[in-house]
């Protein structure tokens, strides 16, 4: 499945990279999933995707849950918990 | 079929949302918001700003990283869900972002309404929901360099009250 990725604050920086487009294997169907492709890259992405962080995410640029399903050409967002105001 | 899309037009322009670097000023938007609409009796402000110190540490400045597109549509489906709750006239919210110093301006909730109630209520929950739904970051700036603000569980919890 072909996805637009996004990374925020302090995932862009910990990952260096503020985007990407990605094409991911038939086994990644939800969020969660995707999470979890992207940690198994290694360092940085293993710690900075570590199922122990509190991460958010967005599917085409709408705050989901972890198993919410992928779609096709979807823009996906990851960053940390909001704290503007 | 016709009068569709002029409602839906007419809805847009009682709520703007504007996510800029320059400051504003309270003054103008507010008459700017109530400009010939004498039905309002109530306007309700809410002005955010820099404070010099946060957990402890003294800050020296902060930059406001946002995602655009998401920002603006998460700010639009704040105030319709405060639409939703109360009957409100009309509704601004300006969010700044890039780099902003202690006593800076950082954003803007004003709402419209014929009563104070609606119009106090839903001025804090637009707010409240900003703060745990729109995606806004801050980094400060600390004699300890910098960081990325922690989220707070006070945030969360101030956004349960409304559920």
């Amino acid at each position: 499945m072909k996805l637009e990725l996004r990374f925020f604050a302090s995932l862009r920086e910990g990952l260096g990279l503020s985007g990407e487009s990605i094409a991911t294997p038939p086994e990644v169907k939800t969020i969660a999933d995707l999470r979890s492709h992207l940690a198994e890259r290694g360092n940085p992405w293993a710690e900075v995707l570590a199922s122990t962080k509190i991460i958010r995410c967005a599917l085409n640029q709408e705050m989901v849950a972890d198993s919410t399903p992928l779609v096709e050409g979807a823009e996906v967002a990851f960053f940390p918990p909001v704290t503007g105001g | 079929m016709h009068s569709f899309p002029r409602l839906l037009a007419a809805k847009m322009q009682n709520d703007f949302i504007r996510v800029q670097e320059a400051d504003f000023d309270l003054t103008t938007e507010v008459k700017t918001l109530r400009k010939n609409d004498p039905r309002v009796g109530a306007v309700v402000t809410f002005v955010g700003t820099v404070r010099d110190m946060n957990d402890g540490s003294q800050v020296k400045g902060m930059t406001l990283e946002h995602y655009p597109g998401m920002t603006e549509k998460s700010l639009e489906e704040i105030i319709q869900q405060a639409r939703g709750r109360w009957d409100l006239y009309k509704t601004l919210v300006i969010h700044r972002v890039g780099p902003l110093l202690p006593e800076d301006q950082i954003v803007l909730v004003a709402v419209t309404s014929a009563h104070r109630g609606e119009a106090f209520a839903a001025c804090e929950f637009i707010m409240d929901y900003l703060k745990t739904a729109a995606p806004f970051w801050k980094k400060e700036e600390t004699p300890e360099g910098s960081k990325w603000v922690d989220a707070r569980v006070t945030d969360d919890a101030a956004m349960a009250r409304w559920k």
